[in-house]
């Protein structure tokens, strides 16, 4: 029921719809999120009024794993990795978790954001809940929010130069050490 | 240091540095510095049941200033690195460092990017205590080792050898 009222009020702003034990949520495309935010937090049946937490996803593990199976045969060919033909899908996904207070219902919206643009518009304008979640994503994964009001790192000092929850970012980090100097 | 009272006000036979150890060693003020679950573990060490107080550890000084032993229990984020650094600079001579808990000694479970492997990367440390929490009670017995090495320890010496440092300098 709640996929139709998405369904109803998004209309063809909804790319792909993915009901997940009981969990829908509704992929969009990245120009049209702030669109598709205001219409969901707008809308009279549905009122998604507040964000409960945004976050950032790397896929790029992902998206290596999926053509493994297919080669298993031929494992010495397994480390020379393999490019599967055709362009790889987006890296990074931004996902918002919207709850509706009046309704108690919930939903996912998902942003695929490819690494060769990675500006997604800023829902401070919609939630000021947004304004932190959105440095984190910043510092973690570098997707810039355009519009944000202090898009600072929030976790990591200022002078950090890496982000850190991408894949490619070892566990054990690459040495960076923060020292006290006195001027 | 031997106190003999035949008959009067008594008298003292001692030396000057085990006099000054004497004192330093029972008024061990510790500045609490926690910063993780070690930080429960040490306030209650230092609440009434353990009562920190019966070793000298009277006052805690929340003023680096007025502390003579940064008890550092919890993790360190390497973002918390300069104002831990500062803090310890902040501290008069004589001073003392208890690393407190497994992320205090060595970054403990957190082997990641953003914490400290181990306080002693960045100031010196006296006392490790392991644990995760240590209970109380190893705490306490930290305390009471800080107290054997102040024990052990030459005031006098050092200060001398810095003023022989200085004078050389002056006379070159």
């Amino acid at each position: 029921m709640l996929k139709d009222m998405v369904q109803g009020c998004l209309g063809p702003l909804a790319v792909c719809m993915n009901e997940c034990q009981g969990d829908l949520s509704v992929e969009v495309s990245k120009p049209q999120v702030l669109e598709v935010l205001r219409r969901l937090k707008d809308d009279p049946g549905l009122g998604f009024d507040f964000l409960s937490d945004l976050f950032g996803v790397d896929n790029s593990d992902l998206h290596k794993k999926k053509p493994a199976p297919k080669k298993a045969a031929g494992e010495g060919a397994a480390d020379a990795e393999p490019e599967q033909p055709g362009p790889l899908p987006p890296r990074f996904e931004v996902i918002y978790l919207l709850l509706s207070l009046k309704t108690n219902k919930r939903l996912q919206v998902k942003v695929k954001v490819p690494e060769d643009d990675m500006t997604v518009d800023s829902a401070t304008s919609i939630w000021k809940a947004a304004t932190w979640p959105e440095r984190e994503t910043f510092d973690m994964y570098g997707i810039r929010f355009k519009g944000h009001p202090d898009l600072r790192k929030l976790l990591m000092w200022d002078e950090f130069p890496a982000h850190p929850l991408r894949k490619d970012y070892p566990l054990e980090g690459l040495g960076e050490e923060r020292h006290l100097i006195y001027e | 240091m031997g106190i003999q009272a035949y008959s009067g006000s008594g008298w003292v036979l001692t030396k000057l540095e085990e006099l000054i150890n004497w004192g330093r060693k029972r008024s061990p003020w510790p500045l609490p510095y926690g910063t993780a679950c070690c930080g429960i573990e040490m306030m209650c060490a230092l609440a009434s049941g353990y009562d920190m107080a019966r070793f000298g550890a009277e006052r805690p000084s929340f003023s680096p200033r007025q502390a003579d032993v940064l008890i550092e229990a919890g993790t360190i984020s390497k973002k918390m690195v300069p104002i831990l650094q500062r803090i310890y600079d902040q501290m008069a001579e004589p001073k003392w460092v208890i690393a407190m808990g497994a992320c205090a000694c060595s970054g403990g479970v957190f082997r990641t990017y953003s914490t400290l492997q181990g306080i002693d990367k960045v100031i010196p440390v006296d006392v490790y205590v392991p644990g995760c929490p240590p209970r109380p009670e190893g705490l306490l017995y930290a305390l009471i080792k800080v107290m054997e090495k102040i024990e052990k320890d030459h005031p006098l010496r050092k200060q001398f050898e810095q003023l022989e440092l200085a004078g050389s300098c002056g006379n070159a």
